[in-house]
This record gives C-alpha cells, structure tokens and sequence, in this order.
C-alpha cells in the first residue's frame, strides 16, 4: 500500500520535477540508465554491506540501494532502521559499515567511532534532508501561518483555543473558531520530536522551556503513535495541530501551515524551501567532516526552518578493502544529483548544491 | 481398597477446568499425598486391592503420570523464569530512577538523569480495564441469557457464531478502527455527556477523542465475546430440574432466570468476567493506538489523554535504551502483579460462591 501510494506521489513528483509528460511503472529504468553513461566511474563492489541506523531515512536509503543495485549486481546491501542510537552503536562495536544518524556524532561518541578507522576518522555526511511540516485541521480555517512563539505556546499548552489573540495576531484575516485546540504530538520518541522541539526551544526559548529530546516533555497534549498515528489523528479530528514529516503530509493530504522564519517571512514548506536553510547552515567540522549545525532562526529569504538534516557515519579511512567500493559505490550515488533528486518523490528536500558537492567530494575521498 | 476409589476421584477433579475444581485444600493435599505416596506404592500394593498389581504393571499408567507431571510443572518452570528475567532486568534501571518510582507522573527512562513512573500507567490500566467490564459484562451477559433462554434455536447458534468471530479479529483492527473512526462519534457522545452531566467530574472538559472512554469502548468490544461465550456456556449447563421446578412452582422466565440460572451459573459468569479482566489489561495495541498516551493521573475520563503500561510499552520500546528497556521491563512487573493479584481475587471469590452455590443446588 505505501508503495502504492510513493508510487502515486512519485509520478506527480516526477511528472512535476522532470516535465516528463507521463511515467511508467518503473520510474528507474531510464534515471539509472542516464546515470550510468554520465558517471562511468560508479563503483561496483562484489559482497554484502551491511548498515544501520535512522529510521528517518529508511525509505531514502531503500530508494538508494534499489537504484544502486541496479546497476551494480551481484551486491547486497542492507541497511536495518533499527534507530540512529543504535546504530551508531552497531558502528562503533564493528558490526555495521556506516551507520545512519539523526544527530552527528557526539564530543563523547567520536572517539570511539575513530577507533574504529584505522588511519581516519569517523566521518559525519549529511545525506537527507527531511522537512518537518506543520499540519492542522481547522474547520474553516485556510492558510494558516505561525510564528515560533505562537508554535511553542499551542504546543506548551499556553494557548489552548483556536481564536487566541496570538493565534489571530499570525493570521490577521483568518476565520478562527473558539474551538479547543488539540495538540497532536508523537507518543512513541523519534527524531522528528527532537528536531521539532529542537526548534522551538531555539526560536521560542522564552515560550518553550523544555529542552529538546525524542520523548515528548510538555504536559498534555495528545499523543499518537507513529507518524502515521500522527497524520490520521490529525486528518479525522476537527481542531488538531501537530507536527509530522513532510512525506507523511503530503500522503495524507493535509493542510500545512506556512512558518515564520528569522527574517520575518512565513514561508511555505517546498524542497527550496527546506533546501534554502540547509544552505544557510554552517560547518562545524574539520575537512571533510561535514558537521552542520541548522541555524534555525535563519535570516535567508524564504528559507523553511522546521529542517532535519540525517548523516551518514562512515570512515574516512581503515575500510575493509573488500566494502570500501561498496560504500563509495552507494554513498556516492546518494550524494549524486540524481540521487538526492530521487529523494523529492519521497517527501525529502534534496541537498542544495553546495552541500551536496562538498559531499560527493568527501565521499570521493574515502579510502 | 480405599485407596483406589481415592486416586480415581482426584484424577476426576484434577482434569476437569480450573473453574469448577472443587475443594481446593483438600484437592491439592491429596494430590501432593498422591505424588508423594508414589514411589512408596509397591508397599502399599501389597495390603491394597486385587486390582492394583495388575496396575503397578502397567507402564502407561506411569508413564502418563509422568508426563502430566511434567507438563504441570512446566507451568511452574515458565513463570518462575519470566518473573526471574523481569525481575534481573528491572532491578538496575530502579536503581538508576532518579523519581520516585510509584508516583512521578512522566516517562523519560532516556534521558540522563533517568526519570521515570509506573503510577499514572497502572492508574490507566486498572481504570480503562474496569470502565471496559462496566460497558462490556451487563451486555454480554444480557447476550448470553439471550441466546441460552429466549432465542429461537437456529438464531441462537447462528448469533453465538458471530459473537465467537469477533474473538478472531486481531486487537489492532480494532485499534484502528477506534483510531480512525470510531474517535468521531466518541468524541460527539463526550461533548453531549460533557454537556448535560458535566456536573459529575468523571465527565470533564475536552479535548475529546483519543480518552479513556475511546479506549475502555474499544477494549469492551474486545472482551465482549470471552465473557459472553463463557457465560451461555454456564448458564446452558443450568439443570433442566431446577428450571423445570422453578417453572412448576408458577415463576415467570425472568423469575426463573433469576432463581435457578442466575444462582447456578454466578461462578461460571465470574470467571467469565475475571478472564476478560486479564484480557483488558494486558491489552497493548489497541489501546497504544487508541489512547492519548499522557502521563497524568486524571479521573477526567472524556479529556483526550491516558495511558496504560501494556500500550506504553508497546509506544516506547522502539528507541529504549539500557534503562529504557529496563524501565519498561519493570512495569511490566507491576502488570504481573497486578494481574496476580486480580487472579488470585477471582479465585477466592469463585472458592466462596462455590460453596455457597453448591449447598443451594
């Protein structure tokens, strides 16, 4: 049934993206037959890879190593959504070849990923870039827009009917009901939380004084279960507002709110968008360590600032020499601008370009 | 000779249902002398019966004992072991709980310092089971007289049909089916209730939809069937004599329902209910889907919100760490206990209505 659907949404996305006037069932063919004439140097390694690591982008990951598959055979490669935190466990014990993370790695967690790269170190790439949409269901109310602190105040529970002064102050010429609002929030912890609320507590620190994790901390609310559990309690209930991935958004076609950013903007979520902060963000590593840190009160025009940046983990140097083609191979092909374009069918932003060369650069680089 | 007829008749009450076991010390004891006595036999056979060489001879006889042993205890075995790995996995998240265990209202095993509490979720489990039996017993019981007494025959077993498929569907359709249905009219019928009974604090302010009362109503959709099939079981077993006199003594249906079928089958329906307890309590899916999954002791049944330790472990163990899994290990101790505890009251209650019961019949 998901397929289904990202099939749906892939043709509209391809249909849009490409201008291609219309799309078979398999959208790959021709992708991976142009790709393989233009980069002639893809690595097709023999042998099993094996990876974990952020559910985030476990759908992104899968639509990597399809493509990547196809034009090399003969590969396995496997990449378990088993969590960002064990993942990079799985990394550092050995028993994973990259790992796939929420969050860079920690000051405490780097030396022991390096260690495990003889001659290297532990690299963070960033790799997919999933939005994080702001949905609600109002009846009677379009085009809603929020400002962080009017976010953070529905979200703490401070402002609790629809028709709220700080609610009507974002949305001068909305028609608001004095309806109770319903607060949707993840039951089950994930990253999406912990990006969100991360965002809240960096743009309405004065509104939002709980600090940012995967388990939701405000009191009340509504939880549900999943993503899913989030989109269909948002799409049957009258007066809700929650946060949720841009793909599971768009799947479920729910109104998305437009989100004020640090220039006084409220901007609409599209790949640009999303794709606009992630250029605006800085580097905190070293080389080609791509550490970024998302300045989420970004002053870039019509930047979306609700952005989730998913690294890759895998070593500079020290790989296996029979995995090292393997990883170059795929990670290479995910830091292609085919590949990152792969991702808009999804519901990720692809990387900007800048980024994205600076990747395939470091990717390039492994030995 | 008396110890044959002996032997037989507690061979008699120890394979029939747990429910209707009777005299439960002296059973047991002669079980235990029984299983005692038995490497002594070969003694005892000499100034017993004729009959019993003859059975010391045959070696199935053994060798079912044996195997019946076994499997008894295998019961033993697996729950000495389940409480041993609860309790070795449970112990050091505890320790490493910087809250109060029983009653910090949050569950955040996670984050260092470790903070967690199991007395909002057990509240949520024990109020959204009972709520559950409040809805589910008056009705399946009121089926279950239907289809034993009033129902023409053919309707009777095609309806008890239907009511044993709803057994079958698995607990996460009706989880999603309460998700994303059947919140609507919960949440209209919280309004209404809010509205003109909102002077009781049971039924409180909103925001309506994933309560209590959507998980107690999925949850008694659930039990319905158990209790329903177990109680037309007992009150078909009701002797034809007693309604047959409560007849002839010029009772109405409802009378003699109420003197003879009642009475007969009180037992039976309360280990239908306590069975059905079991099954609201332990129930995870549905109500992780259903509930509003927060952790707040609140008797406001109507406000979107609640949670139980089943649902909470099913939601939180995906990105649990060390203490996490630990922490939600330890609540599962606490539902061990507390459905212990249910079973042990279901049984004290069944030993006295038995008695009871009995001497009426």
């Amino acid at each position: 049934m998901k397929l289904q659907r990202h099939g749906a949404i892939a043709c509209l996305a391809l249909t849009a993206v490409l201008g291609l006037s219309a799309c078979g069932s398999d959208n790959n063919e021709p992708a991976g037959a142009s790709a393989s004439g233009s980069t002639a140097a893809v690595d097709c390694g023999k042998g099993t890879l094996n990876a974990q690591g952020s559910s985030a982008q476990k759908n992104a990951m899968a639509e990597w190593i399809k493509a990547y598959q196809q034009k090399c055979a003969g590969t396995t490669i496997n990449y378990e959504p088993s969590g960002s935190g064990a993942g990079i466990q799985a990394f550092i014990a050995g028993t994973a070849d990259f790992a796939g993370s929420d969050s860079a790695l920690k000051p405490e967690e780097q030396p022991q990923a390096d260690a495990k790269c003889a001659g290297g170190q532990a690299l963070n790439l960033p790799m997919v870039i999933g939005p994080v949409a702001v949905v609600y269901n109002v009846s009677g109310a379009d085009n809603l827009q929020f400002s962080p602190a009017t976010l953070a105040k529905i979200f703490a529970g401070k402002v609790t009917k629809w028709d709220d002064p700080a609610i009507k102050a974002d949305n001068p010429d909305a028609k608001l009901p004095s309806a109770a609002i319903q607060a949707v929030h993840r039951s089950d912890e994930s990253g999406t939380t912990d990006n969100f609320t991360k965002y809240l507590a960096k743009t309405a620190g004065s509104d939002w004084t709980f600090e940012n994790s995967k388990a939701w901390k405000a009191p009340g609310g509504v939880g549900a279960a999943k993503s899913d559990g989030v989109a269909s309690k948002v799409k049957s209930t009258d007066g809700t507002i929650s946060y949720v991935e841009w793909s599971y958004a768009e799947n479920s076609g729910l109104k998305m709110a437009k989100v004020k950013n640090g220039a006084g903007e409220f901007t609409e979520l599209t790949a640009e968008s999303a794709g606009k902060t992630i250029a605006g963000a800085t580097f905190e590593g070293q080389g080609n360590d791509l550490k970024m840190s998302i300045d989420y009160n970004t002053k870039e025009a019509g930047a979306y600032p609700i952005v989730l940046a998913t690294y890759e983990i895998v070593c500079s140097k020290g790989l296996a020499a029979d995995k090292l083609p393997l990883v170059k191979g795929l990670l290479g092909h995910a830091a292609s601008a085919e590949g990152q374009q792969e991702l808009v069918e999804l519901g990720y932003a692809p990387l900007p370009d800048e980024v994205r060369t600076k990747v395939e650069a470091a990717v390039k680089s492994l030995s | 000779m008396g110890d044959t007829p002996q032997r037989s008749a507690h061979a008699g009450t120890g394979g029939t249902p747990v429910a209707t076991s009777h005299e439960r010390p002296a059973g047991a004891s002669a079980r235990v002398a029984e299983r005692s006595g038995n490497p002594g036999r070969p003694d005892g056979g000499l100034g017993g019966g004729g009959g019993l060489p003859r059975a010391r001879a045959f070696g199935a006889e053994r060798a079912f004992r044996g195997l019946t042993l076994a499997a008894g205890s295998t019961v033993l075995i697996v729950i000495a072991a389940i409480a041993i790995f609860l309790i070795a996995k449970a112990v050091p998240a505890l320790r490493a709980n910087t809250e109060s265990f029983w009653t910090f209202e949050g569950w955040f095993p996670n984050d260092n310092p470790p903070k967690f509490g199991i007395g909002a979720l057990a509240f949520g489990t024990v109020l959204s089971s009972l709520l559950a039996l409040l809805v589910a017993v008056p009705v399946a019981l009121g089926i279950a007289l239907y289809l034993s007494h009033y129902a023409p025959r053919r309707l009777g077993n095609s309806l008890g049909f239907l009511i044993d498929l709803l057994a079958a569907v698995p607990s996460v359709v009706f989880g999603l089916w309460g998700r994303d249905y059947f919140a609507g009219p919960v949440a209209d019928l919280s309004a209404w209730l809010n509205k003109y009974f909102g002077w009781i604090p049971i039924f409180g302010e909103g925001p309506y939809g994933s309560s209590i009362l959507l998980g107690s109503v999925v949850l008694a959709i659930m039990v319905l069937p158990i209790v329903t099939s177990l109680s037309r079981e007992v009150f078909r077993q009701t002797p034809t004599a007693n309604e047959e006199a409560a007849l002839a003594l010029g009772a109405t249906r409802w009378e003699m329902i109420r003197t003879a079928v009642l009475p007969y089958g009180r037992p039976g329906v309360i280990a239908a209910v306590m069975l059905g307890l079991g099954r609201a309590l332990g129930e995870t899916i549905a109500l992780a889907l259903t509930l509003g999954s927060t952790y707040a002791i609140s008797f406001n049944i109507l406000e979107a919100g609640g949670n139980s330790i089943a649902a909470n472990i099913a939601n939180r163990f995906g990105e649990a760490n060390d203490t996490g899994r630990g922490a939600l290990i330890a609540s599962g101790l606490v539902l061990f206990a507390i459905t212990l505890i249910v079973n042990i009251t279901a049984r004290a209650i069944i030993y006295r209505r038995r008695e009871f019961t009995e001497s009426a019949a």
